[in-house]
């Protein structure tokens, strides 16, 4: 009987989580939780491949280097895209947690737009790029430029994909708690994008034009 | 149209490949005869594949890791008469081609598609209930995983009858692996199989750590979950943190691939030394994300048969999270041979030593639970106990190799070889054939035959002495691994004995699936209705067997350390009907998963054979249906208390008619 | 049955070693293998002695199912282990200094140079001081370091010569080292332990350690055989082959493994000739130029 008389204490509190638990009502939590883990892997990814850009980087065989290719007022340029993103779904945030379903719709309508110019500029200077043989297969340091900087743009492109997606469940449905649940996650995965681009930054382009 | 599929892929004039391929069509046409005939197929579809209960996948899971198990088996049969044949100068049966395909399928088959699935399979059955939760966290994802890992391990079964597997060994070392050198399709089925499950893998990580984090019972904390929670716990944070570093490696390999880059290659500037230790950073926390979940299966089979307390949780706990956190430093010991300088080998070789203090103290506290208590000699002990002894001397071999100086010599030799497989089959698989057996009454309601399986546990355990030991010998004569023929007499004797083992080995693999037939057919007689055949101290024995589908009639609540035998001893007694019953709350199925996972097998198919046209179809298939899933709001209900208490009664019933 | 060949340690590459290099390793060996067993022999002996004792049929034991804990045991079974391993990682990090195989051997007699190349499948011996080369078959006095340089021509191997001790991955692109020494006249098995394709279970050779003047005679009918190594003979090698029977040349091209190490045997530009120019770029502003170069941005 020792158990139970240690378990009358927290009674009141345990019967309380048990009918939470049962009810199984979930305020999102879980999927937040859930969400944050995966973002940790995705950050050993970003880490694994930055690793290979380090290694990587003196390894023109020959052709151009980080100096003669990149421009900075470019990708300043593209930064600043993607910065004023960050900011702009923190507006959509605000909005959608005072429920204003058509601020939440302009400001991810902006973020989307912002996002879209980052992906233009980013794809024009691939372009140019492989235009000017400075293309991915020319040598393992442009391998890995090409792959680090891609592999974040595959992020970025997906994260609009899915920001088009919790566009049409907000018009559909509003700002149920489900969705601000899918908003929330999405904007962890905005903000770490900005997080892991502000890293490209400088390791790529400033160190990069600096050395 | 087929990109480079041609009718030439399929390997006609290999009569042993044909065999094998007639075999698995002939097999295959079997079963969905026999579903077809027995109107299986609405059943299947509705209770299985698009089920999101963690039971049901677990199950699913565990099925797929014994299919594997098989194939990965006549491999390994392959291999030593291979060995065994071709050790005084003759040709042997198969030639390189063919030899060098079936190790590299041995190793791919063994670690991602047997242990790994039979790994998360046990964790899918068991965590849920041992946690007192009605499922995991993220039920639809659940179902997607598994069907991931299915799809991998389907490409790996294509590849045996359209076009090659890769030659290149299981990890797949650059610039072996490059185009240059392995330009077939072989690498490319490597590649797309291990990266489509190895999605799913960390999927089901995600999932497993917020359920372990999120949904136990109330007054489980964190030092009252049950050692195997806690392993799973571990192994899945090395999940989550490792298998990001196998998507990025094999992404890079097939950027070399497919779009010429130079990441790994010998022109251009590539670095194959940066796969060897990329693959390795997340290759030797792999070693330990199979194993800790066998150390806590371990754990809680001898607690049980001991009838005792196990010894040591709190140190037992520290050494597990000890081992997840070492197991990130050490993987520079898989090359000491590359030329890294003294003191990063000596570096790496101490580190790779400290592993094994909290390892070994983990033994003694198994060794101090059956201290003072009641040893039944039931078949999950008898695998616990031929693990002690067998995984300490795997212990003691790989120590050695931890010496950078030993290592010299004993490096990629059969040595090593015996060495793995002395921790990989005595450490992790005895583990999982231990649980295998202690869940089984859990899982389906009856136990399984006893008998058969200490015919297995014996066979498995003098095969595995018989196949291994005279390897150490041979690797201390200079016999290094992967060779297709020799010409050495002496040898030549050792391989025969490494032979009879394997066969002895087929002998217990041959009673365990026999035991698992009788089992069934006497299911009657092996019955368990109290859902705590073994007197057992944790939850998941606190219900039925096998469980309703919501698990619990209501969640548990903890009030200490093996919350179920706690109960039992305050109780006096087991199950009890409650007086009334409250709605649960429930995830529908869905077909999702299934059909994602269908068009990503597809889509894998497409990429290694440069079918462009399906690359494109197929990735929008999926994601379509994925998004698709996203606007299903009827995804979750309410079980009525009504149905609730009809099922509890139903089965109370049956229990005091029983008894 | 497998015990009785076991104990004759001359089938025992490892365990019969011929040089000091593999000598200590087999020490080494020897060493940790009866340290461990301290605690190895103990564990299973209690695993079996335990299980016996307390089996549940044997009510004569005592039974105390709700004792877990003993600060006595845990400090034991966390502290030995410690110890063992403290001194295991003092050996280890000794031994990994003194064996390091890029470390010279040194003795009163002049250490031979040999470069070694790993080809498909075969093995390719350039010595550089005599202007010889060999493939498949290695020469070297007794009691004479050997200092190797090591690269491949393909994909990774491990060159490797059981009697003698530690072995090295070959790699392309790469440079490794290894220094050996073999005590003995005679001849030894040599290999590669890094699978490597098709051809790689044949890819092995004989190494024969000879007397000085055995050597010296070795030398004299090499030079006076056939052929010189040249480029376009190296190219015709290169090509995969397998089971290449043994080959010598009397003269060899003298810069053949700088190029096969700089991945310029084919006559491209030299990995280390690309670098240099690299490393002038920066000091001249980037005018310097390749012969295809790639246009630098405006």
């Amino acid at each position: 009987m020792t158990g139970n008389t240690q378990m009358l204490a927290g009674d009141a509190a345990l019967l309380h989580d048990v009918e939470a638990h049962d009810e199984h009502h979930d305020d999102g939590s879980k999927t937040t939780l859930g969400f944050w883990i995966y973002l940790m892997s995705d950050c050993i990814l970003f880490a694994a491949v930055f690793a290979s850009f380090a290694v990587l980087r003196g390894q023109t065989a020959g052709g151009p280097d980080a100096k003669e290719l990149f421009s900075l007022p470019y990708v300043a340029g593209e930064t600043a895209c993607l910065l004023l993103s960050s900011f702009t779904y923190g507006m959509a945030m605000i909005a959608a947690e005072r429920q204003q379903r058509s601020a939440t719709l302009r400001w991810l309508g902006v973020t989307l737009a912002l996002g879209l110019g980052f992906m233009f500029m980013e794809l024009h200077e691939f372009a140019e790029l492989i235009a000017e043989g400075a293309g991915p297969d020319r040598s393992a340091f442009l391998s890995s430029f090409f792959t680090l900087v891609g592999t974040h743009g595959l992020h970025v492109l997906s994260g609009m994909v899915w920001m088009v997606v919790l566009m049409a469940h907000v018009l559909r449905r509003g700002l149920t708690q489900a969705n601000i649940v899918r908003l929330t996650c999405l904007s962890l995965f905005w903000h770490f994008l900005d997080i892991v681009w502000i890293g490209v930054f400088t390791i790529v382009y400033l160190t990069g034009v600096a050395a | 149209m087929f990109g480079k599929l041609t009718l030439e892929a399929i390997p006609y004039h290999e009569p042993i490949i044909m065999a094998a391929v007639a075999m698995m069509v002939l097999g295959g046409a079997a079963l969905v005869a026999g579903i077809t005939f027995f109107r299986l197929w609405g059943p299947l579809w509705s209770k299985w594949l698009t089920s999101v209960d963690h039971k049901n996948i677990g199950i699913m899971y565990i099925i797929l890791a014994l299919v594997m198990l098989l194939r990965g088996f006549a491999d390994a049969v392959m291999m030593r008469t291979q060995q065994a044949m071709a050790s005084t100068g003759a040709a042997g049966p198969l030639p390189p081609e063919h030899f060098d395909q079936v190790f590299t399928a041995h190793g791919v088959i063994m670690i991602f598609f047997m242990a790994m699935p039979f790994m998360v399979g046990l964790m899918n059955v068991v965590v849920p209930l041992q946690i007192g939760a009605r499922d995991v966290a993220f039920p639809y994802l659940n179902n997607l995983s598994f069907w991931l890992t299915a799809a991998g391990a389907l490409l790996i079964n294509i590849s045996l009858a359209v076009g090659e597997f890769a030659r290149t060994g299981w990890l797949a070392y650059p610039p072996l692996s490059e185009l240059q050198y392995s330009p077939g399709v072989g690498v490319d089925y490597y590649l797309w199989a291990l990266q489509i499950s190895g999605i799913g893998t960390l999927l089901a990580g995600v999932n497993m750590i917020t359920t372990i984090l999120k949904m136990r019972a109330p007054g489980m904390t964190m030092m009252r979950m049950p050692i195997f929670t806690w392993t799973t716990l571990c192994s899945n944070m090395l999940i989550v943190a490792a298998f990001p570093i196998l998507t990025a490696t094999l992404a890079m390999l097939s950027l070399d691939r497919y779009l010429g880059m130079h990441f790994f290659t010998n022109d251009g500037g590539g670095n194959a030394m940066m796969y060897v230790n990329l693959i390795w950073a997340w290759g030797h926390p792999e070693v330990y994300i199979l194993v800790l979940p066998a150390f806590g299966i371990f754990s809680e089979v001898i607690s049980t048969f001991s009838s005792k307390k196990l010894f040591g949780y709190t140190s037992m706990v520290y050494a597990t999270v000890c081992i997840t956190v070492l197991s990130f430093i050490v993987w520079l010991h898989h090359f000491f041979t590359m030329g890294a300088g003294a003191n990063v080998n000596a570096f790496f070789g101490i580190s790779t030593m400290i592993i094994s203090i909290p390892t070994g103290a983990k033994i003694f506290n198994w060794l101090f639970t059956m201290y003072r208590g009641r040893v039944q000699f039931t078949v999950p002990v008898l695998w616990t106990l031929g693990f002690m002894v067998t995984f300490t001397i795997g212990g003691m071999t790989g120590v050695l190799m931890a010496v950078p100086a030993a290592d010299f010599v004993l490096h990629n030799s059969l040595f090593l070889i015996a060495h793995f497989h002395n921790v990989i089959i005595g450490g992790v698989l005895f583990g999982y054939l231990a649980g295998f057996t202690y869940w089984f009454p859990k899982a389906f309601g009856f136990k399984l035959n006893e008998t058969l399986g200490k015919v297995s546990f014996w066979c498995w355990l003098v095969g595995f002495y018989l196949a291994f030991m005279p390897l150490y010998a041979l690797g201390l004569m200079g016999m290094t691994r992967r060779m297709n023929h020799v010409d050495n007499v002496v040898w030549h004797n050792y391989l025969l004995v490494a032979a009879l083992g394997a066969a002895i080995i087929a002998c217990g693999i041959g009673a365990f699936v026999l035991q698992i037939l009788v089992s069934v057919l006497n299911r009657k007689s092996l019955r368990d209705l109290t859902g705590d055949p073994w007197n057992g101290r944790t939850l998941e024995w606190a219900t039925s067997s096998p469980p309703a589908f919501y698990n619990f009639p209501e969640t548990p609540v903890v009030t200490a350390r093996d919350a179920f035998w706690e109960q039992k001893q305050s109780t006096g007694a087991g199950l009890q009907p409650l007086a009334a019953y409250r709605k649960i709350h429930m995830p529908h199925n869905t077909g999702t998963g299934v059909i994602v996972g269908g068009f990503v097998a597809l889509l894998g198919f497409a990429l290694i054979w440069h079918i462009w046209w399906l690359v494109v179809a197929t990735f929008a298939g999926a994601a379509a249906v994925a998004i698709g899933h996203s606007f299903n709001e009827n995804r979750d209900y309410y079980v009525p208390s009504t149905q609730v208490a009809e099922t509890e009664g139903k089965y109370f019933n049956q229990l005091t008619s029983q008894v | 049955m497998a015990a009785a060949p076991l104990l004759s340690g001359c089938d025992m590459a490892l365990l019969d070693p011929a040089g000091p290099i593999g000598a200590e390793e087999k020490s080494i060996i020897i060493l940790a293998t009866c340290l461990m067993l301290i605690v190895v022999i103990p564990v299973i002996a209690m695993v079996l002695l335990f299980a016996w004792r307390y089996r549940a049929s044997n009510k004569a034991a005592t039974f105390k199912p709700d004792w877990d804990h003993s600060s006595k045991i845990e400090v034991a079974v966390w502290g030995v282990p410690c110890i063992i391993i403290a001194v295991l990682a003092y050996v280890t990090w000794v031994s990994s200094h003194t064996l390091e195989p890029s470390r010279e051997l040194v003795t009163e007699k002049k250490a031979i140079e040999v470069e070694v190349v790993s080809m498909d499948w075969k093995w390719l011996f350039i010595y550089p001081e005599l202007q010889i080369a060999s493939v498949n078959e290695l020469a070297f006095p007794a009691d004479t370091p050997v200092h190797f340089k090591l690269t491949s021509a393909t994909v990774m191997n491990s060159f490797f010569i059981p009697r003698l001790g530690s072995q090295i991955y070959t790699m392309p692109g790469m440079e490794t080292k290894l220094s050996l020494l073999a005590s003995a006249v005679g001849d030894y098995d040599g290999l590669s332990a890094n699978y490597s394709g098709g051809g790689f279970s044949d890819m092995h050779f004989v190494a024969h350690a000879l007397s000085d003047a055995d050597f010296a005679q070795w030398v004299e009918k090499v030079r006076a055989g056939e052929g010189k190594l040249t480029m376009a003979k190296y190219r015709e090698l290169a090509k995969p082959s397998e089971k290449d029977p043994v080959t010598t040349y009397a003269e060899v091209e003298p810069t053949l493994y700088h190029d096969i190490l700089n991945k310029c045997s084919d006559g491209s530009t030299c990995m280390d000739a690309a670098v240099s120019l690299a490393m002038a770029k920066e000091v001249a502003g980037g005018d310097l130029q390749l012969c295809n170069p790639a246009k630098p941005r405006g």
